[in-house]
């Protein structure tokens, strides 16, 4: 099934690009960075995300913050919506496109312009692939920390949009954290730095909110990293447990033990059974598998992991195997790195749902989720950074089977409103983008929404960047803040309130 | 944004009854000469006990055209501009519960107002802690760290305030109260205000809650002195600790005009795996001396604001540069100090971020050797910013007094350049706040 998007865009009724500003496009990009025939601009109608489709009206592939810049310009002057796109590996529909706007695509701006080991700082343009930092400078020991499970495809100006995560954001944060100044083309077309090398520039921190911002404020063009030192010593290891509640209830003694691992993964049956079934990690057969990975000073780690395994231990875990190798790590993670794309082998269809709760709830609400899934019938994969409580519930279905969607995207939603009442949100690291831009609504209220908003208002007065995701309902800037005013669409029926 | 604001509709005793009929009787008193900020009077200072007091009272002043300055403990409230009016001081004492700490989930929710000392305490007792070392913790507060972004040399391992605060409830100068982040540490839903809000000197909202992620505390601590010889071997021995596999807490350099510089390493672990760092530090560092240090040495930073003698006048700034240029910038410092005869001192951790404190005899000497340390720093993409002595009434439980280099008299801009998303900054201060109720003046670039 695919869907049409719901909202409307504040310019709307643009009814598409005028030959005359192709023309000007083509001039700005040359004939290979102007995409307009139906065919080429298909592989753009979707993202990760693929139930969402939209023809944009044209596709320009940037070699340059220059072309950014130009057609931005553009853009703003003839009021036409803009969409940012990197490797499009996004699964909350983020880079999903405007009908009436156009795609810019980033893939090409893929160098990396500057590596500075004295100062740990990276420069590198929005297209280059996030493993492709790393491969640069881990001969010198350094690692560049957020490791999404698709890091070897996506960009770090995704990464940006999203503010991703990954496995090992439970002990060196987020995209956020590791993203330290940003060359950013405005909505307006200006040029501006946020953020700078160098912590704390004086001002407020729009880098602090640019990042994960889900591309609604304007496009990065040039992104100044941060890049951490490998630890002395890491040791990983996997504990198998009847289910998943021991293997939570040993990730609460953990911390309460106040270890502080890298990172906390778990897996339940079924997902181990699909990645074992693609990938071969070779992991036990049990209902809860518990991943946990220690680094710091060898004596530190050696000492720290003793204890993490007696805990394991003492929680009911019946099987403890320790890496050994740089290879057995690498195959470890593989296994739990692949298990969102192992589960097609066991299920035509399914629906990758990002939630959080506080750490603590996971017990009730996997005992929750396995009741939704048994009135559904439809079978659920469970797959959590147990460390962080971020739960990736993977709702099985078959899409020839009629109804199933539905009754699986309905599950999806479901697992999501657990999270909200659980004092959990929504997305702990995919976006809201435009899969859960209704779910906004439920997780905050008006005013929250509406304040979020006027930082959109400072950046994008007439919503020209992606401006259909994230918010259920966009704000008229200019507008007072306060009394609720019906936008004009609504009170002639054409849009609805959620 | 240097607009002159209109004159309040409402003044005087007529004022204080309407703030009383708002916020309670006993949350509203006429200011004294103590609060004066930056050398403005404020009229009156008025301490809600709710969200939804500070809610009523900002929509108010909004209104009626009076400026608010939000206060914690006052420690820091002499940082930034002096406000171009100050007519109410909201005081954020009166919100200073601890309103939840969820010990296994590793996060506690606060009131603004409670002091980072009285948190720290509650969270010790489940053997956490929030991991940053701000000034004055008995007396600093929740909102105050916060509107400041003030950290110390703990930054360096686990983050700035940016990186620890998860949620926060920000009020609003048209009266809305609105939540953004949330309770757990993972989340992308909407976009991160607290962020937005840390570092923002209260001008764009008054922060009345904040959620923190939370840090175990160390099983135990070290503290390592080293000896580098002169500038150009501290700066090594910065960038090769940094550029190491061996993880520290906490590194700050401390200079002091014609003395010979000391490095102090903050290490955290248990005690086999202390001793086994302090073991490969000393033999990676042959033949450096090296020898233990008390925990008391990373209270250096806030020393820098001790009350000079008698007759001689002392400044205090922060500046952020790279790592690799930090003793760069203590060679300029001492160059141009030696040129007026003034002393120094400085305070540099391993993250770029450092503190200076200049003594001169004549206050503007002082003032001008920043201006030109600035003028430095920032061509090589830095920055610094001044951060006064407290002001005097709360100085003396703080610092014992002490006469400050900076007055109207010797006028600095207290932040520096801004860059080119000034403009933005100013259109996103007229989002928030169109009217400027909220510290008028004090932010960068007069917002």
């Amino acid at each position: 099934m695919t869907q049409q998007p719901s909202n409307l865009s504040a310019t709307s009724a643009a009814a598409g690009v005028s030959p005359a500003v192709l023309a000007e496009l083509r001039s700005i990009m040359g004939e290979r960075g102007l995409l307009t025939a139906p065919v080429d601009l298909r592989t753009y109608e979707c993202d990760g995300l693929t139930n969402f489709r939209v023809m944009p009206q044209a596709v320009v592939l940037a070699e340059s913050a220059a072309q950014v810049q130009a057609v931005v310009r553009l853009c703003h002057r003839e009021r036409i919506p803009f969409v940012a796109r990197g490797a499009g590996t996004g699964l909350s529909g983020g880079a999903l496109p405007v009908a009436d706007g156009i795609v810019i695509s980033l893939t090409r701006m893929n160098r990396i312009l500057e590596v500075d080991l004295e100062n740990a700082r990276v420069v590198v343009e929005p297209g280059v692939i996030n493993a492709d930092v790393t491969s640069r400078i881990a001969a010198a020991g350094f690692f560049y920390a957020p490791d999404p499970s698709s890091q070897s495809v996506c960009t770090v100006g995704g990464n940006v949009a999203e503010n991703s995560g990954g496995l090992h954001c439970l002990k060196y944060g987020f995209t956020t954290t590791h993203v330290v100044g940003l060359e950013v083309i405005l909505p307006d077309g200006q040029l501006v730095h946020l953020g700078g090398s160098a912590l704390d520039p004086p001002g407020y921190d729009l880098l602090g909110v640019f990042v994960g911002s889900e591309g609604t404020l304007g496009i990065a063009t040039r992104i100044t990293l941060r890049i951490v030192k490998r630890a002395q010593c890491v040791q990983t290891l996997l504990a198998a447990f009847n289910g998943t509640n021991d293997a939570g209830a040993a990730v609460s003694a953990i911390i309460a033990a106040g270890l502080y691992p890298a990172a906390m993964e778990m897996m339940d049956r079924l997902a181990i059974e699909a990645s074992e079934a693609a990938v071969h990690a070779n992991y036990p057969p049990c209902g809860g598998l518990l991943l946990v990975e220690m680094d710091g000073a060898t004596a530190e780690v050696e000492a720290n992991v003793e204890q993490v395994e007696a805990l394991c231990r003492s929680h009911g875990a019946w099987e403890i195997r320790r890496a050994k190798t740089a290879a057995e790590r690498t195959l470890i993670w593989k296994g739990r790195k692949a298990a969102f794309a192992a589960m097609g082998r066991i299920s035509p269809d399914y629906i990758v749902q990002d939630g959080v709760i506080p750490r603590t709830r996971l017990p009730e609400i996997m005992d929750e989720i396995a009741t939704l899934s048994d009135e559904a019938g439809l079978r659920v994969a469970n797959v959590f950074h147990a460390g962080d409580g971020n739960l990736h519930p993977l709702v099985l279905y078959d899409a020839r089977v009629p109804g199933q969607e539905a009754a699986a995207e309905r599950l999806a939603s479901r697992i999501l409103e657990l999270c909200i009442e659980k004092g959990g949100s929504i997305t702990g690291e995919h976006g809201v983008g435009e899969e859960k831009k209704f779910m906004m609504s439920k997780m905050f209220a008006e005013p929250d929404l509406e304040t979020m908003q006027r930082v959109r208002c400072a950046f994008d007065p007439l919503h020209l960047s992606n401006p259909t995701k994230i918010f259920p309902r966009p704000r008229l800037c200019g507008e007072k803040g306060g009394k609720y005013a019906p936008h004009p669409l609504e009170t002639a029926g054409v849009a609805e309130r959620f | 944004m240097s607009t002159q604001t209109a004159p309040p509709l409402l003044s005087g005793p007529e004022l204080g009854e309407r703030l009383r009929a708002l916020a309670g009787v006993d949350a509203v008193r006429p200011a004294a000469a103590g609060d004066a900020i930056g050398g403005v009077s404020a009229q009156w200072v008025v301490e809600p006990h709710s969200d939804r007091d500070a809610a009523s009272l900002l929509r108010f002043a909004t209104e009626a055209g009076l400026s608010v300055i939000p206060r914690g403990g006052g420690s820091k409230l002499s940082w930034g501009n002096p406000p171009q009016r100050a007519d109410l001081l909201l005081c954020t004492l009166g919100l200073h519960r601890i309103v939840e700490h969820t010990w296994a989930d590793m996060t506690v929710t606060v009131e603004a107002g409670c002091t980072i000392a009285e948190l720290q305490r509650a969270l010790a007792k489940h053997r956490q802690r929030l991991a940053v070392d701000p000034l004055w913790p008995e007396r600093a507060t929740v909102g105050g760290i916060l509107s400041t972004n003030d950290t110390g040399a703990l930054r360096l391992s686990y983050g700035g305030l940016r990186d620890l605060v998860i949620g926060l409830t920000l009020v609003l100068p048209d009266g809305t109260i609105a939540k953004s982040g949330g309770k757990v540490v993972k989340n992308v839903a909407g976009y991160d205000l607290p962020k937005l809000a840390t570092g923002a000197l209260g001008t764009l909202g008054v922060i009345t809650q904040a959620i923190f992620r939370v840090h175990p505390l160390p099983a135990g601590t070290q503290t390592l002195q080293l000896q580098p010889a002169g500038l150009p071997g501290m700066q090594r021995t910065i960038l090769d600790l940094l550029n190491s596999d061996l993880p520290c807490a906490q590194m700050q350099a401390c200079l002091t005009s014609g003395a010979a510089p000391a490095l102090y390493l903050g290490l955290e672990g248990t005690a086999a795996g202390l001793a086994a760092q302090e073991k490969t530090i000393r033999e990676r560092m042959q033949p450096m001396p090296l020898s233990f240090a008390t925990a008391e040495v990373w209270r250096a930073r806030q020393d820098l604001w001790t009350p000079p003698k008698e007759g001689v006048y002392a400044a205090v700034a922060k500046l952020s540069v790279l790592p690799s240029k930090l003793m760069e910038v203590a060679a300029a410092l001492d160059r141009l100090a030696q040129a007026r005869q003034a002393q120094w001192r400085a305070v540099l951790q391993g993250t770029g971020i450092g503190w200076l404190r200049v003594e001169a005899a004549e206050p503007a000497s002082a003032v001008e050797l920043f201006r030109e340390m600035r003028t430095a720093i920032e061509s090589g993409g830095g920055s610094l910013t001044i951060a006064p002595l407290p002001p005097r009434s709360v100085a003396a439980e703080l610092v014992n007094g002490g006469a400050t280099a900076l007055s109207a008299e010797n006028a600095i801009d207290f932040w520096g350049g801004a860059g080119d998303a000034l403009p933005l900054m100013a259109a996103v201060k007229r989002q928030f706040d169109p009217q400027r109720t909220l510290n008028p003046g004090r932010f960068v670039g007069g917002i």
